[in-house]
Formats: structure tokens, sequence, C-alpha cells
């Protein structure tokens, strides 16, 4: 039921996932994080297009919608690949070997933290506590959690992305 | 009745309000706060932390804008270890700032600089962050220049677009180091849902947005012996201009400015009041045509309320707010554009000069008015209508760099043909003023008979409440407008694009019927326009308010209809209201456009 | 507690909640005000860091008088170091929901949030899963409490309460001016209690077992017990439960690796304390012991001798950077020249001395930033400078 949901967004062009999302959670500005978030789960950014259908959509101004988005590291603003990688870089990570990681990423990947593959495919970010500094480094591909991480591990999940790359049930869930 | 509390404030022990804030409680005490992102015009933030005071038994410091009076509070606000952190915090605000002074536009007008002054900020050990940031500097719109690297992010301008204005056409964006008060996408001023209104000029502390100023263009037409250079000034110019030369807020100063700008050299100094007596002949025509399209023909085309359409700013908002209501205004030009349009037709006329070698200048309380000078439609005298728009502070600069001594200046009085005036011209420098200029006219037009307020002075349309309302009974009017007898004619006025929307939004709603409303996109109106000298706040606005209304008081005449420069131009040039010539010249069309 | 105790293990928060039903249904049928005294008899303070009385802030909300109240549990969980909140969450989510229904029984609230990180949104489906179950149990017993959840977006400011509420109002996370106090002006102008994740864990051990159990552990102003969370340079990092009250060096004895130089309690917004101040220090909310006696949130991160000092200072500072929301002038400008202050100083472009300066600029931060962040940035950086300076200079 829930995948079904998922699928059926997937078809629609960002102005009816909009009309969905307000629908689902409402007018109110109390609902603009979570519609935020449902577009950037489906689109994996927020374009200017989305923004502005958000604006009209909560009777807000652009540049407040604008304004909100980029003060939260997880809504992306600018377009990113389908698989985004975000590698913990706060203390115990940077501690236990997350440059060697992050080396081994760019490495593999040839793309540099902030790019994105030129296929569209990953893009490379860090980002602050993970909250897993216990199984230091950790890194997030999208939503899923790797942890414990080394450059072996690390070619070896990405592998695996490489492999089902283009996967039909792929989504950022 | 509020309960007063007893508070102490550097051994001083005073009664106040309970749930003043310090800030508040210190001046009754004869003690200044230095305060930096707190405005009386806007909501506390609470944010530069300047302000910070010394409260007995606690630890850490406390900002006093934001903290409210309790009783028998002991408040410190010159304590050793307040002083040392509200040096720090000025050492850090600098540190983030472009602290080029000399090269700033706002120098010697700068909360930031005066602070460091008093503060005697002598040396610099922090690390300058400004030069490691990329800033681009925004001066594309025609109006305004945003220099990010100037900014202190107080958010006075983010509170002031959306708690005065209702725009939000600027905000707080990223966060951490990379905070900054940006556009949506970070896109410049010109090409979002700004108004141009000026306002967040008016409430920045420092020189992060200043109005683009054509100074030196207008020195250059100036000197240009070829060029015959005509200036207009806006009634409200002549109640505030004085702040920025010496004088007190609410001071007149008419005759002073006429003779500076004389002494600037202008060919030519006349009075946007004129054009306004003839916006009222025109708006009220249109106002008493489109009553009749209405209430007789019933035609479906035309729509009331007619709105005013004298503020640029409030043009600009409606064309993105509700383009769907741009019917509703008044397709008369502002005074402005009618006095530029007017310039080099019937002026050069009158004198024989040829309009291509005319320079035409205002001087205007307003940043809108540079964008409203520059739209494309402006041009119906064949030329652009207005070459130059001079905000108040400009005129001063101007007036500072000719070394005009102003305090000591003899009054003149305006040139003509286009300088004469009347009461009712003069209070369109006021929220309200329009409206009551209007209904001056327009009642005697249809009753013969002068409006039913003691001394013309129609007061419930006065004051500084958001949105006023008023309202007149037409009984015996003349035969030719007898389908009036009876009819209460509806009024409503606005200032403020917040308020502007509230009542926007009741006429959208059907929940209001109106026949005519006025707004004003600044508080006060023109008074409180974003052109205006700076410091601006309500206190400074009602001076300027009484200033205006006493100008009208002791004009001799006080309706737009008796002008003899009116009664002038309509038998010389323009033959009569919503003539053939007027609508070329004195009337304009509107463009919708996007809210996002 | 002399040094050579050993730490005494408790295992309260992630006992089984099979028993939430029960619980539930016994603490419903108690009068309100009997719940509130057996929690300030506990005397239960909140475990997210900040250590405010939770039986306290239950009374002040349900003392006020609004017919809308809020009850938010902050699962907001940002502080480098900490992953406590996450487990609980995972483990014994029951618990955490039958805690909120009773805080909304108790101060008349029927509306509730959990408030999310963003990092955690794996969490999501089974969260959700159990607030389904949990609030069928509620309607059964004629208690139409509504939780739902809220997911965050990536900004650790938003752990403090009011830039939350914020946040849930869909606004930029910045803190607000306190007062208003969340208790009497909260989300969306309501009174709101808002308590972290393992506050709320422990108040469903107080209401199971009274509040002497839970009082009995600890020590004076410290009681009861907390999860830490243990990382850096450890043989076991992981998340333990433990005696509040505890000495910093038996804590080291049992979770060092023998060569531990320095202990950050509490996150990059806590205190660094370096080895020889290990014996003198506990670890509590406040009270002299045998010396100094810090508050945390649970974090625990160990750091041996190979590890730089500069290098985590310049770690933290960078997060704190990064993170400050960005709205008042000493954090975020003074965590900027922090970081490049340091920096400066390291590569010899500023003298050691400019270190002091920093130190005084700590003390602004500490006096006069609008909210916790801002002024807990000063914990980190002056017992790091202080301890370790040689390591700032060369």
């Amino acid at each position: 039921m829930f995948l079904n949901f998922i699928v059926f967004f997937q078809m629609c062009p960002v102005s009816e996932l909009i009309l969905n999302l307000t629908d689902q959670y409402g007018h109110e500005r109390t609902s603009l994080l979570p519609i935020l978030q449902g577009v950037v789960q489906q689109e994996n950014y927020l374009s200017e297009y989305a923004m502005i259908e958000i604006a009209r959509a909560l009777n807000l101004s652009a540049a407040e919608v604008y304004g909100t988005a980029t003060f939260y590291s997880f809504l992306e603003y600018k377009k990113m690949g389908k698989y985004l990688i975000r590698i913990c870089k706060t203390i115990s990570c940077s501690m236990k070997g997350k440059n060697q990681v992050l080396m081994a990423i760019e490495d593999m990947l040839k793309i540099k933290v902030g790019e994105t593959t030129p296929d569209g495919m990953f893009s490379l970010l860090q980002t602050n506590c993970l909250g897993f500094c216990h199984m230091a480094p950790a890194m997030l591909i999208n939503f899923d959690v790797y942890t414990d991480l080394t450059p072996e591990k690390v070619r070896e999940i990405l592998s695996g992305y490489l492999n089902r790359k283009g996967g039909a049930n792929d989504t950022r869930i | 009745m509020t309960t007063k509390i007893k508070i102490i404030i550097n051994d001083k022990q005073i009664e106040v309000a309970e749930g003043s804030s310090i800030v508040d409680a210190a001046v009754c005490a004869g003690v200044i706060i230095p305060t930096l992102c707190f405005h009386k015009d806007l909501c506390v933030a609470g944010n530069c932390r300047v302000c910070v005071v010394e409260i007995a038994g606690q630890k850490r410091l406390s900002a006093a804008c934001a903290t409210p009076c309790e009783e028998g509070m002991e408040i410190l606000t010159n304590s050793l270890k307040v002083r040392n952190a509200r040096k720090q915090i000025i050492e850090l605000l600098l540190s983030e700032h472009n602290a080029d002074c000399t090269l700033c536009y706002k120098n010697g007008n700068c909360e930031l600089q005066k602070l460091a002054s008093d503060y005697k900020i002598m040396t610099q050990d922090f690390i300058q962050l400004a030069p490691l940031r990329k800033y681009q500097i925004d001066h594309y719109s025609p109006s305004m220049i945003k220099d990010d690297s100037k900014c202190i992010r107080c958010q006075r301008c983010v509170r002031t677009c959306a708690e005065i204005q209702g725009v939000s056409a600027l905000t707080a964006a990223y966060k951490g180091d990379r905070m900054k008060i940006a556009t949506f996408f970070e896109k410049p001023m010109n090409d979002v849902v700004c108004t141009n209104c000026g306002q967040c000029i008016n409430h920045c502390p420092t020189g992060a947005l200043v109005e683009r100023n054509y100074i030196e263009e207008v020195w250059d037409a100036l000197a240009n012996k070829d060029k015959f250079v005509i200036v207009q000034t806006a009634p409200a110019v002549r109640v505030g201009l004085g702040e920025e030369l010496g004088f007190e807020p609410g001071t007149r100063v008419t005759g002073k400015m006429v003779a500076a700008l004389k002494r600037l050299g202008f060919d030519a100094v006349m009075d946007t009041d004129f054009s306004a007596d003839l916006t009222i002949m025109e708006e009220g025509s249109e106002l008493l045509m489109r009553l009749k399209k209405v209430l007789v023909d019933h035609d479906p085309n035309v729509k009331l309320p007619l709105a005013t359409s004298c503020s640029p700013a409030w043009i600009k908002y409606i064309e993105h707010m509700y383009p769907d209501y741009l019917d509703h205004l008044s397709t008369c030009k502002s005074p402005q554009q009618m006095f530029g349009a007017l310039v080099k037709t019937y002026y050069a006329k009158h004198f024989n000069l040829n309009p291509e070698n005319i320079v035409s200048v205002s001087i205007m309380p307003c940043t809108a008015k540079k964008f409203e000078a520059n739209r494309p439609e402006m041009h119906d005298s064949g030329y652009r209508d207005v070459d130059y728009v001079l905000t108040t502070r400009e005129l001063a600069i101007m007036i500072k760099q000719a070394g005009i001594d102003f305090l000591k200046l003899d009054d003149r009085s305006f040139d003509q043909i286009m300088g004469a005036s009347t009461g009712a011209g003069v209070i369109f420098g006021a929220t309200g003023g329009v409206m009551e200029a209007a209904l001056r006219t327009a009642y005697e037009l249809v009753t013969g008979r002068e409006v039913p307020f003691e001394n013309l002075n129609i007061m419930p349309v006065r004051g500084m409440e958001g949105v006023r309302e008023a309202s007149i009974l037409i009984e015996n009017p003349l035969p030719d407008w007898s389908f009036l007898e009876g009819v209460e004619l509806k009024c409503a006025v606005a200032h403020g694009l917040v308020n502007a929307k509230s009542l926007m939004d009741s006429i959208v709603s059907g929940e209001s019927q109106y026949h005519f409303i006025e707004i004003m996109a600044c508080p006060g109106g023109c008074l409180g326009g974003g052109g205006q000298p700076i410091p601006t706040n309500p206190e400074i606005r009602r001076k300027r308010a009484l200033a205006i209304y006493a100008e009208d008081q002791g004009m001799p005449l006080r309706k737009s209809h008796q002008n003899p420069e009116i009664l002038k131009i309509y038998s010389e040039f323009l033959t009569e209201p919503l003539s053939e010539v007027s609508h070329h010249l004195l009337h304009t069309h509107y463009t919708p456009r996007e809210r996002f | 507690m002399t040094p050579g105790y050993d730490l005494k293990r408790v295992d309260f928060i992630f006992q089984t909640e099979s028993d939430w039903k029960e619980i539930l249904q016994k603490s419903l049928s108690r009068p309100p005000a009997e719940l509130i005294n057996e929690l300030i008899s506990s005397e239960l303070k909140g475990r997210g860091g900040a250590g405010f009385p939770t039986g306290l802030k239950w009374k002040l909300a349900a003392d006020e008088l609004s017919p809308i109240k809020y009850i938010i549990c902050n699962a907001d969980e940002g502080e480098p170091g900490t992953f406590k909140d996450r487990e609980i969450l995972s483990k014994v989510p029951m618990k955490v929901l039958t805690a909120m229904a009773v805080c909304g029984f108790v101060i008349g609230s029927l509306e509730a949030y959990i408030y999310l990180r963003g990092e955690y949104f794996f969490l999501k489906p089974a969260l959700n899963k159990a607030i389904q179950e949990f609030q069928a149990t509620c309607h059964d017993l004629n208690f139409d409490f509504r939780i739902k959840l809220f997911m965050g977006a990536g900004a650790y400011i938003c752990g403090e309460e009011t830039a939350l509420f914020e946040s849930m109002e869909g606004k930029r996370g910045e803190p607000r001016n306190k007062p208003p106090y969340p208790t009497s002006f909260g989300y969306l102008g309501k009174p709101t209690v808002i308590n972290n994740v393992e506050t709320l864990a422990h108040t469903y051990t107080i209401f199971k077992y009274g509040a002497k159990r839970f009082y009995d552990l600890g020590v004076q102003y410290s009681r009861g017990s907390k999860l830490f969370s243990v990382s850096g340079d450890s043989p076991k990092p992981g998340i333990y439960e433990l005696e509040l009250g505890m000495s910093l060096l038996d804590f080291v004895h049992d979770f060092g690796d023998g060569d531990t130089k320095a202990v950050q309690v509490g996150g990059a917004s806590g205190f660094l304390v370096p080895q020889k101040r290990f014996a003198e220090t506990t670890i509590g909310f406040q009270g002299k012991l045998t010396g100094i006696s810090l508050p945390t949130g649970g974090s625990m991160m160990l750091f041996n001798s190979s590890r730089s000092m500069y290098n985590v200072l310049d770690n933290y500072l960078e997060f704190f950077r990064e993170e400050s929301c960005g709205q008042c002038t000493p954090c975020r400008v003074g965590c900027q020249q922090l970081l490049n202050g340091i920096k400066a100083v390291k590569r010899g472009e500023k003298t050691g001395q400019y270190l002091d300066k920093l130190l005084r600029l700590t003390e602004t931060m500490q006096y006069t930033a609008k909210c916790g962040l801002g002024q807990s940035v000063a914990n980190s950086f002056s017992s790091i400078v202080e301890n370790f300076r040689e390591e700032m200079i060369y």
C-alpha cells in the first residue's frame, strides 16, 4: 500500500505532488516542513519551480519558503544525484578514519565533496553528527545508514549501488 | 489600568508598567541603552545583543529589548561586565562588516558607525571576515542597492518587509556563518516581488540597503548650460527635509527648500502639489464618472471601489498580488508623472522651450518613484517624462555639498506656471490626504456646497490607524448629479501594504463594499516614505503629519478646484478633466505581474 | 564516592516494555496531582542536558488554564557523541509513548508530537506503527490522545526547545527570546511540555516502580540513572545506563583503553576533562562533591594520547560555526572568530596571547548569546584551551 503510494507519486509532476502533499498535510504554515520534505524525498531537491508552487499553495512569499528551506541541511535546493551520500565529518567519525573513507569514495566515483557524478547517480556531501559515534565512521546513502566504514567496506557498498543502478524500485526510502 | 511595578536601574528606583521592556523602562530612568536590531516600528528580535544589561542575581546578561521588567528587578546598564561584553559584540559586528566607512553612502548616518564611535573601537584585533566572502552588490534595481558586505544580519529589513509591508521579498536565508539576508534564490531585487517602497532602506541601521542615487547625474545636468533643469518637489519633502539639515522633526521648510533649490541652480523650481491638485480634478471626475456608470448605466465593465494610484509601490504591489483587480485602480498617473508629462509639453510650449533640452527632476520622499519614472509607459510627452528622481535624503546631500547654510536661508516661493497649489495638494503627503482632498472637491462638485466638516478638515480619514473608514451622505445634489441623492459614499484609507492587504482581502471576499479607497504603501503615507530622512518611527511620523496639516490650514486656498493655475491649464491646454489630452498625458495603464 | 568504586550498571530503560498497557491504565486512574508529586519526589531532571526538574515542568504546564496544550517529545538528538534517544525509540518506543500520554493526562492535553531528527528517518515506519498501536489502546481506554511524528530536516539547533517550536511552525529554527517559557508559551503559542526522549522513558520507570526506586539511585541533586553514549577511544563504545554521581576516574577505568588523555563530557557543547582532573570530577547536575560536577546529555567521548586536542577543538568549532542558527551576533560571529582564531594561532599568524582574547570572547558568548548553543561554545573552548594550550600553539 505504502509502496503503491510512492509509485503513484513518481508518475506525477511536481505540482501534482505538491497538491497531494497539501491535501495530506494541509495549507497551514505548520505543514511547510513536511511538504518540503515530501518534495525532496521524491525529487531529491527543491527546484525554484517547486518552491514557488509550495509558496502558492501555502500562501507564503517565495522568499519565506526559500529562507526556511535553506536553513535545513537535508532540504537540498540544488539538483542532487539519485543517491545522495552524506558522510559524517563530526568528531568521532573524523577520529576513526572518515577522511580515508571519503578519499575512497571520491576516488571510486571520481567526484569531490559537493559534486554529482555526470550520470546523475551519486552526489557526495559531508554532514554533521549522524548519531552513530560508537560505530564510526558512518554515512547515509539517502536514508540508509552505513556504519563502521573502511575504504574496503565503502567500495563494496558503492559497488552494490552501481550494480543496481537504474533499478525500478529504488526510491529514497 | 496597568499594574505598576518597582524596579531599580543603576541605583535609581522607578515605577514602570508591568510588562515594559528594560529598554523602555530605562528611558524613564534617564538611561539610554544602545540598540541595533531593535526598532520601534517592528517586533522585538533580540538578535544583535548590543543592548545586553546585567540583572542582579543572574550570571548571564539579558537583552534589554527582549526582557520584560519584573517586580524588584535590579538592572545595571553600565557595569564593567556589561561594557566589556557590549564592546566585544560591537567588535564582532565590525569584524563581519565591510567597514570602509569613508567609501560608504551611509557614512555619517550609520548606527553601527555611531556605536563604534561611542565605544571608541580603535583597534580591530579580530580577524576581518568580510574579505573572506565573495559578496556581490545588487545594483540592478533602479530604486535601491543591496550590499551584503555591510549587512549586520539584524533582520530589521526582513521584519519591515513582512510586518509593515506584508511582502516578504527579503528573508533570512541559510544558517550559521552563511546566514544572510536574501531574496528568493538570491535573485536581484528588481526580479522579485519587491515593490521598491524603500522601507527596508529606512529601517536599515547600516549601508547594506540604500537608495540608488542620481546625485551626480543631476549635478551634471545643472552644470550643462544647454539644459533647462526643472525640479518639482513632493508634498512630504517639505516636512522631512529639515530633519537632515538641523531642524527638529515636524518643521516645515517649504520656503527654505525652494530657496536652496534655486541656489543649487535649478532653472525652475515648481511644486508637485500643483499636479496633486490636478490629480484630484482628474481622479475626482473619474470617481463621479464611475459612480454614474455603475449606479445609472449598470455597466459591468466599470469597477468600484476606485482605488487611488499615487503610490508607485502600491501600484507594483497590486500588480503582483491582485493582478485581477487592476481595473479598480484609477487610471490617473501619480502627481509626479502628471507633472513630468506636462513639463515637456504644456510648460515647454508656454515658455517656448525645446522639450529635448529640458531635464525634469523630481524630489520625492520615495524610492519607488525612481522605478515609476523608469517605467516604459512613462514617456507620453514624447520623451522620458521624469528624468531623475531624487529622494529627500539625496536633496539634503546636494544642499550640504553646495555649502548652503540651510538654517539661514530666506524663504522663497515656487516659480510659475506649475508652482501654485492648494492645501488639498499639500495633504497628499499624509495618509488619508488624497481621500480628503478628493472629497473636498467631489462633494462640492456634486452638491455645490462645501464638505460638511468643520474647517474642511475631514477628521475621520486622518490619523495613523492602519485602516480607516468614512462615509458621506449625499443630499440635495445639483441636478446633473441627481442620481447620487441619498447615496452614502463609502470610503476607506489604508497605509502600509500589510494594511492594504487586509483592506483588499475584505474587498475581494465581498465583505466590504466601498466606493473609493486610498492606499499609500508607506506607514503614515508619503511623509513616512522610503526616501525620507532616517530615522523614522511613529513619533517622527506623527510630527511630520502635524506639519502637513498645519501647512494645509495655513494655505489661502484649500480645495484643488480653486487652484488658479489648475483653472488656467484646463482653459488653455487640457480643456476639461478626462479630456482627450488629459487621457493622453495624465492617464496610464497597468501591467499584471507574477506574485512569485 | 571513592576512586576504585565499581560503576553501578542499571537496567531500567531497556527493561521490557511489555507491561506498558498496564502502566498506562494504572497511571490514568491516579489523580494527576499525585502523578506530579511522584515525579517531583523522584527528583528527576531533564536528560537532554539542561537538567530542568521534570515534575516542576509538568506542574507549570498543568497550572496553565489554556484549553489547548501540547506535549512534545524532543528526539532531535544532535549533540555530537549522543545516540541514546535513537536506541530508546527503536527498542522501547511504548515507554516513551506511554509517558507522553500520562503527561497529557496530567497537564490536560490531547495532542502530542515526536520531533525526530531527519537523520533518523529510517526509524519512521516502525515508530509510526508503534504510534498506531498505542493510539488504538488509548482509544480503548476512552482517552483520545493523538501523537504525531514530525520529522526534522537537518539542523542541530532545532534541539533547542524554542527553535524546535519554530521549526514545527514551518519556520527557520531560530531560538526565541525567553521569557516566555514553553510551559506558558510554546508550540503555536500554547502551553507546551517538551521533554527529551530519555526523560520520558525515566518517568515510565518512576510510574512503574514509584519515585523511591529511582530516587535511591544516584547522589544528592543528581538522582536516578542515566544513559551514557560512549564513543571515541574506548574498547567498548555503546550505550550504558549508569547511576548518576559516578566519578570520572571510575568511568575511565571501566571504559578507557588504558591510555585516556581526556574525556569530553556532554558532547561538543560540554566540557573536556583532562586526565589530571578525572578523580575530582563527578557526573551529575550540580553541587560540589569532591570536585567539579558536570551535567551532561550523556555523551562521553574518550581521547587517548594519540589525539591532538587542536584537531578536536577545530572539529567542534567547525560544527558550531555551521550549526549556529546565525541570528545572534555573539554566536554567529563568535564561532567564526574562534575557529579562524585558533587556525591563525596554529599557523603562527597570531601569537599565543591571541588565545586569551578568544577566551574573553567565549566569556562574552556565554553571557550574551541568545540560546544555549552560543552560550555553551565557551565550555569546550575554554576547557580545551586552558588544559592543552601548548597543543593549540605548536
